[in-house]
């Protein structure tokens, strides 16, 4: 069923380059460059379709993190000994990576965090609970997940200001019209999701901070869903703030980066206080260092931060625009697959998409539907991928989830079609 | 019997499709609310006890197939039970449901509810089994709280 060899390629571009330059995208190659692709789960060949929730990472990045601990590891930024200087030479060599991946203007305006979720709270706290006061109103989305709610509900409440949110339609697309009617003098933040992890929704994120902009509202977008799908150009967009995390972006847990205009973030508050981010201490004043390292506390996550930058030089080898133009290809034919099953309802329709298909069937919960499916050796994710309020707002208690990655192929898709008549044989619907 | 059909038994689709005692109940001495935020399985289970016995029981909510049926197949068992009953059938359901006591006996002392046995196969499951279980026996010994709501995770199961 998997045209995809077993056969490990090192370090080889997955795109097949042939005389006049036209490249291809090589499938079987790709697929040969992440080991766990192969894995045989129950019998079965895995068929892994949950990429919203972390994608699988190719031997470039697993051999990174071997690397480091086998003949890189020390301490960065404070070593004046060989090692520590191979280290911090190498983390701020991924520092500038992302930077060019994003299109930031300089290394310093990138901050490693741990991910998407630690990025929005350094932004709630350092800027959010420094600039807002009583009577003031942020503005989120109604899909966003759970890690851009929390934090400016945490800080709205501490400072009695006001959370809104903006509406979105039956198919899953924002109502940009009522979100030009809320904002206003009062509006103070603006954090809206690029990319929906639920309902795979493409968001106008442009068209969003340019009226924010007009009102002198700073933007924050999470990035988390996008950067894997999407070209990502920070200062084509304009926002303020881009966070992602690495573990959806082909590389380890534990890492990520937040994107800042290094004007704003100069006149923000330390997120957390420790080492590295000090410029002296005293037991009477401490100064704060300059950016990045006022808002890298402590000995972050060094082989990650590299495997990092190898995932991105990793993705860019294969080219962004060529992954795009293939996960359109699935995510078409898999729209076409799913919404021909009887009883299958897709959940979120909107016209721009990328990488996601939610669905329930029926009257079978979607725990039920993930269970049978696993047996086939399909991985999906099911429940309310931490957007309750977007499970609300269809009626629904969970979704089904199929999220799709550059890896993926058609046969897989077929495999999830069949898995789902499976689910329907067994509850007879 | 494949591991999907061990799983989804006759039984438990049709407990899941025709709960029984889904029901509220205005006049329950005791009302526990059990819920799984992860999931999201939410039910509401009400009790009425009269002279140490289960004079009458019913619930209300919604979930997966395994946490309805183990619901209903709850309710069907314990009715007209005594406290004490009801307790020995916890334990040893608990014990089955997590794999801790497989020998046939236990599963056949179960009755019906041995259909779930196939629930200790899928771990990620196994807290769809107990939810309303953990719901009505964290309220059943309350002599004060006549309502309680018990909240799962994945630690528990």
């Amino acid at each position: 069923m998997f045209t995809a060899g077993n056969t490990m390629k090192k370090n080889n571009s997955a795109m097949t380059v042939d005389a006049d330059k036209r490249v291809t995208f090589d499938i079987e190659r790709i697929r040969g460059d992440f080991p766990i692709l192969h894995t045989m789960v129950r019998g079965k060949p895995l068929v892994y379709l949950d990429n919203a929730a972390t994608t699988q990472k190719p031997l470039h990045v697993i051999d990174a993190d071997q690397r480091y601990y086998h003949s890189q590891n020390a301490n960065i930024h404070r070593g004046v000994h060989y090692l520590s200087e191979v280290a911090t030479f190498e983390y701020e060599k991924a520092r500038g990576k992302v930077k060019n991946f994003i299109n930031a203007a300089d290394n310093h305006e990138i901050i490693f965090v741990r991910g998407t979720t630690e990025a929005i709270n350094l932004v709630a706290h350092g800027y959010g609970r420094k600039f807002l006061s009583e009577g003031d109103e942020v503005i989120i989305s109604a899909m966003e997940h759970h890690s851009n709610i929390v934090p400016w509900q945490m800080v709205c409440e501490e400072k009695k200001a006001v959370l809104r949110v903006i509406p979105m339609n039956d198919d899953g697309e924002l109502i940009i019209e009522e979100f030009e009617k809320m904002l206003s003098p009062k509006t103070k933040f603006v954090s809206v999701v690029m990319v929906s992890n639920s309902l795979g929704t493409i968001n106008p994120v442009k068209e969003i901070i340019r009226s924010a902009h007009a009102q002198n509202v700073p933007v924050l977008v999470d990035g988390a869903q996008a950067v894997s799908h999407l070209k990502v150009d920070v200062r084509d967009l304009d926002c303020d703030f881009f966070a992602f995390s690495g573990h959806k972006l082909f590389a380890p847990t534990g890492v990520g980066a937040l994107y800042g205009k290094a004007e704003i973030l100069d006149r923000m508050d330390p997120y957390q206080c420790g080492g590295d981010m000090i410029e002296s201490v005293t037991f009477e004043k401490t100064t704060f260092n300059a950016l990045p390292y006022k808002f890298e506390a402590g000995t972050g996550n060094i082989a990650g931060v590299i495997g990092l930058g190898v995932a991105i030089d990793y993705i860019r080898r294969v080219g962004m625009d060529e992954i795009e133009t293939y996960e359109h290809e699935l995510l078409v034919y898999g729209t076409g697959l799913l919404s021909a099953i009887d009883g299958v309802r897709l959940i979120g329709t909107a016209k721009e998409k990328a990488g996601v298909l939610s669905f329930v069937l029926e009257t079978v919960h979607p725990h039920d539907i993930g269970t049978i499916l696993d047996m086939e050796g399909i991985a999906i994710r099911t429940g309310h991928h931490c957007t309750q309020p977007v499970m609300k707002r269809f009626g629904i208690p969970a979704t089904a989830r199929a999220s799709l990655s550059l890896y993926n192929t058609k046969d897989e898709l077929d495999a999830l079609a069949r898995g789902i008549g499976k689910v329907k044989e067994v509850f007879h619907s | 019997m494949s591991a999907i059909n061990e799983l989804y038994q006759q039984l438990i689709l049709e407990h899941n499709k025709s709960p029984r005692n889904f029901k509220t109940m205005d006049d329950a001495d005791k009302k526990a609310e059990g819920f799984n935020p992860l999931c999201g399985d939410h039910y509401t289970i009400f009790l009425k006890i009269k002279d140490n016995r289960i004079a009458d029981i019913g619930f209300q909510g919604a979930g997966c197939a395994i946490s309805k049926a183990s619901a209903s197949m709850m309710t069907a068992a314990i009715k007209g039970a005594t406290v004490e009953e009801v307790e020995a059938l916890f334990q040893k359901f608990h014990a089955v449901v997590t794999g801790k006591m497989t020998s046939d006996t236990d599963v056949e002392d179960l009755g019906s509810l041995g259909a779930l046995a196939g629930v200790a196969e899928f771990p990620a499951r196994i807290k769809c089994a107990s939810l309303a279980w953990h719901a009505m026996h964290s309220v059943l010994h309350e002599m004060n709280d006549s309502t309680k709501t018990v909240v799962t995770s994945d630690t528990m199961t």
